[in-house]
């Protein structure tokens, strides 16, 4: 089923979202991959704030190729998100609705989003220069030195994505490769 | 005697870095639209379109066709008679990549060190793999390489009673284990034979094939076609969201091996699996 709805994530959309509905995201993203999960983790470790709040917002995986002149960034397509997983729980229990990525997640994940009523979603991965059509802002907001793993404050357009992993624990890539297995 | 000078190979190593990242090679074209045509899944046929409408769009606005531009790995065959003039032939190829990746707009995603992970800032140093060959000419092969499909490649030292029910359950298993992860459609590259590194390579040359040059042993070319249905009853489907076309192709590469051993490399590639191709 095709979804239209905002981010920041509200709990009423988050729990509305089914594995395997086609969304379309329009509002404020931000950006984090490995680099920028272990410093968060570091600054939770030591009690000093982080430098996004993380109630209601969607994290998407993704370090994106440098911005040619007068665009606002290059491609811009999904990490693999299990490389997350270690940090994924803690950020989801201080509010965390949502997280972009490809590919599977731990239990301890499928978990903390079925506690939290968040959502996985996936984009497609490979298709960084069509997804990077549908950022229309993009601004560093922490960790310059980082590079492409620096956290990115997006202005998305009807960003295209892909529940996999809904609030209730329904698990697309576990359902739908069931469906179309011939072995 | 011929002379070339490495001004040249950085010249052409920095293009083909820019090229490779934005033009997909037309056999890969080709089985892309086969997979849109014989996928299943209508989400699956989504998936497939959309990244049809991302190799449009990658050449046309110059735009990488993954942000993920890959560490640039390299195949040098070098002819024999080939006199190199202007210093490191290394150099010279490590600089066509700094010239790529800086100028191309491709992303810096090589660090200096594996474990204290300092970003080197402009994608050295590549891979290289050199063969000194017959002849005159340098062919030069560049495969950037992304780490999503490289992170689920597996290698399987196999016991020579294992024979090929084993190598068919080794590649399974790395498909079966990569899942969604390697960004599928994916190209899957094996190497069987040789010593444990390589039959890495092996694999890795595997995927730089082109795909519709069949392999010339006819046990390894009804294997390949044996893998690539295996694999597509699996039920991953593009982008592991369920479907029908889980791999595009499956290129097999050997090499005689010990009498103890049987090693088998799977690197697996996703959709895009990139190389430019050049002979000076």
């Amino acid at each position: 089923m095709d979804r239209y709805i905002n981010a920041p994530l509200s709990d009423e959309d988050a729990a509305g979202l089914r594995a395997g509905d086609y969304v379309y995201i329009t509002g404020t993203i931000y950006t984090a991959r490995d680099a920028a999960h272990k410093r968060m983790a570091e600054a939770l470790e030591k009690g000093t704030t982080l430098p996004i709040d993380m109630n209601h917002n969607i994290i998407y995986y993704m370090g994106p190729s440098p911005a040619r002149e007068g665009r606002p960034i290059g491609s811009a397509g999904p990490t693999t998100a299990s490389r997350m997983d270690k940090y994924a729980p803690d950020l989801l229990d201080l509010g965390l609705k949502g997280m972009i990525g490809k590919g599977k997640r731990s239990q301890a994940v499928k978990d903390a989003i079925v506690r939290n009523k968040a959502v996985y979603f996936a984009a497609v991965g490979g298709a960084g220069a069509l997804l990077s059509k549908r950022i229309t802002s993009s601004r560093v907001i922490a960790y310059d030195d980082l590079g492409t793993e620096a956290i990115r404050e997006l202005t998305v357009e009807n960003f295209p994505v892909i529940v996999v992993i809904d609030s209730e624990g329904n698990n697309l890539y576990e359902l739908a490769a069931k469906q179309y297995c011939k072995m | 005697m011929r002379t070339i000078q490495t001004t040249d190979i950085t010249e052409n190593i920095k293009q083909m870095c820019i090229e490779a990242n934005h033009y997909l090679s037309d056999d890969m074209k080709q089985v892309f639209n086969k997979a849109v045509d014989n996928e299943e899944s209508p989400l699956g046929r989504q998936v497939l379109e959309q990244l049809k409408e991302n190799l449009e769009i990658a050449s046309s606005d110059m735009i990488p066709i993954c942000q993920d531009t890959g560490m640039a790995v390299i195949f040098m065959n070098v002819g024999q008679e080939v006199h190199f003039e202007g210093g490191s032939i290394t150099d010279a190829v490590n600089e066509g990549v700094r010239q790529g990746y800086t100028e191309g707009y491709l992303r810096k995603s090589v660090v200096k060190d594996p474990i204290i992970r300092e970003n080197t800032k402009d994608n050295t140093p590549a891979v290289i793999h050199y063969d000194i060959v017959p002849g005159d000419k340098v062919e030069i092969t560049v495969a950037p390489k992304g780490f999503g499909s490289e992170n689920m490649s597996r290698i399987f030292m196999l016991k020579p009673a294992d024979g090929i029910e084993g190598v068919k359950e080794a590649i399974l298993t790395a498909v079966k284990d990569a899942g969604p992860n390697a960004c599928p459609p994916m190209v899957v590259g094996v190497g069987i034979g040789g010593t444990f590194e390589k039959c890495a390579q092996l694999a890795k040359k595997a995927l730089t094939r082109d795909l519709n040059c069949k392999s010339d042993i006819p046990y390894v070319n009804d294997l390949e076609e044996e893998m690539l249905d295996k694999i597509n009853r699996l039920g991953i489907g593009p982008g592991g969201l369920g479907g029908t076309q889980t791999a595009l192709a499956v290129n097999i590469e050997t090499y005689p091996t010990h009498i103890a051993g049987l090693p088998v490399a799977v690197n697996i590639c996703c959709h895009v699996n990139r190389h430019a191709h050049r002979v000076i």
